[in-house]
């Protein structure tokens, strides 16, 4: 070991330094990657960013085998459950709902995150009260076009100005990789709750077990403090 | 000692053309090499989906890939850790020891990034022993960011953010080390041969392992 190194023309061992320097760099990288990943992205550009590590970037995540391949104009958004007018929109007819902007991070359970993300869409919120909730009315469930995946979120959760349903992201329609033609966008939550290819909202009487809290994710899964399960 | 002897020392003193062959590799050292291959081959391919969503967007089954990838990385050290113990991993033991081992020429090359050619040459060169030092270490750090990302209940989300980013730098890291070995390889092809078959002739070795060459010449030449 290190007495080795002072004896001229001899060998150095340096398999274990170069070993512990490794873990060591690895172990920084893990503390304080969040905060130098931006930096590596933005410092990369935007050309190869996409392509290259920075981990500010998109992982496509789909539960079945295929993607749901919705044309815009056969869309459908179905509101429905306890509410007084359930509804079927067309994307015309959400569109033409008073908009919301966000820019927001996008925060995957897994670490992941994605900075400032623009976002466009209405404000769950005004869609209830465009359906009118009715009085037994306590959660809010989701269903996708996959066919699998659920969601939901209390109704208070659902009325916060920051859920809305998205049918804009990253400067552009939303594509089908990410949800598109119209997703869930809940910002102050873990991305799971965001979910892709809405098809149907409904109001029921209390929040059941989406696909991922059936998996063991959190339902309250606000950003930061949900770790474990709680249910 | 016998006239063809001295012909022979006199041919490894030129490094001429002695085709006889000497062990480079035994058997637990190139299965070990080899399945370590595959290992490494089967996490890249399911990476690809996990990491570029234009391939995620082909194959699908994400959760299903991921437990692929998991698993694959969980089993990955155990052919490696069966190969270096008990007394049919002794040489692979050896060469292990000597990935660590570096003097001064080798050091001085190191330095020079790559750039000071004067190197004595041990049974693997500078590079040789740096990329071993490299991949070998890279597993610890693989595995541990990637049991962060999988059990990430158990930890902060700053660390789980941190460790995705470890993870992929360094994933992109072992790629172009990978693709530059699997060059240095396909361009030198008896050293390839002898991942496949164990031997090198004693010219190869004469040519780029000759401190080796000369540890392993002396003790036959004792016999």
């Amino acid at each position: 070991m290190p007495q080795d190194e002072g004896t001229p023309g001899q060998t150095v061992r340096i398999g274990r330094r170069v070993f512990l320097g490794m873990a060591g760099l690895g172990a920084l990288g893990v503390l304080f990657g969040s905060r130098v990943q931006g930096a590596v992205g933005s410092a990369i550009g935007t050309g190869l960013g996409g392509l290259l590590p920075g981990g500010d970037r998109f992982r496509i995540y789909s539960i079945t085998g295929t993607f749901p391949s919705i044309s815009p104009d056969a869309y459908r958004l179905s509101v429905s459950g306890l509410v007084e007018r359930p509804m079927t929109l067309t994307l015309d007819q959400l569109m033409a709902l008073p908009s919301a902007k966000l820019v927001k991070d996008f925060q995957c359970v897994t670490g992941w995150r994605v900075p400032e993300v623009h976002w466009e869409g209405v404000r769950l919120g005004d869609i209830l009260d465009l359906a009118g909730v009715t009085g037994k009315a306590a959660a809010v469930e989701f269903d996708s076009y996959d066919g699998v995946d659920t969601e939901s979120l209390t109704l208070s959760q659902a009325h916060l100005s920051d859920v809305i349903v998205a049918y804009r992201m990253l400067g552009g329609p939303i594509s089908v990789s990410h949800g598109g033609p119209v997703r869930l966008y809940v910002a102050p939550m873990y991305g799971y709750k965001s979910l892709k290819w809405l098809s149907e909202i409904r109001v029921v009487e209390k929040p059941t077990l989406g696909f991922w809290e059936v998996n063991g994710y959190p339902v309250d899964a606000w950003i930061g403090s949900a770790n474990a399960p709680t249910i | 000692m016998h006239g063809s002897e001295v012909r022979m020392r006199q041919q490894f003193e030129t490094g001429d053309n002695d085709q006889r062959k000497i062990l480079r590799f035994d058997g637990v050292e190139r299965l070990a090499h080899w399945v370590n291959a595959a290992f490494f081959t089967a996490l890249i391919l399911t990476a690809l989906p996990l990491y570029f969503g234009q391939v995620e967007a082909l194959v699908g089954r994400r959760a299903l890939i991921a437990e692929i990838h998991t698993w694959t990385g969980i089993i990955l050290p155990v052919p490696l850790l069966i190969s270096m113990s008990g007394s049919w991993g002794k040489r692979f033991r050896a060469d292990l020891g000597r990935f660590g081992l570096w003097n001064r020429s080798e050091l001085k090359w190191l330095r020079s990034i790559g750039r000071d050619l004067f190197v004595q040459s041990d049974k693997f060169n500078p590079g040789q022993k740096l990329n071993a030092l490299f991949i070998g270490s890279s597993i610890v750090v693989m595995f541990g960011t990637g049991f962060i990302l999988r059990w990430f209940n158990f930890f902060p989300l700053d660390w789980r953010t941190g460790a995705t980013f470890v993870h992929d730098v360094l994933a992109f890291a072992i790629v172009v080390a990978i693709l530059g070995h699997i060059f240095f390889a396909l361009t030198h092809r008896e050293a390839l041969r002898s991942i496949f078959t164990g031997y090198v002739s004693r010219s190869w070795a004469a040519q780029h392992a000759r401190r080796w060459l000369a540890e392993e010449t002396h003790g036959s030449i004792e016999d």
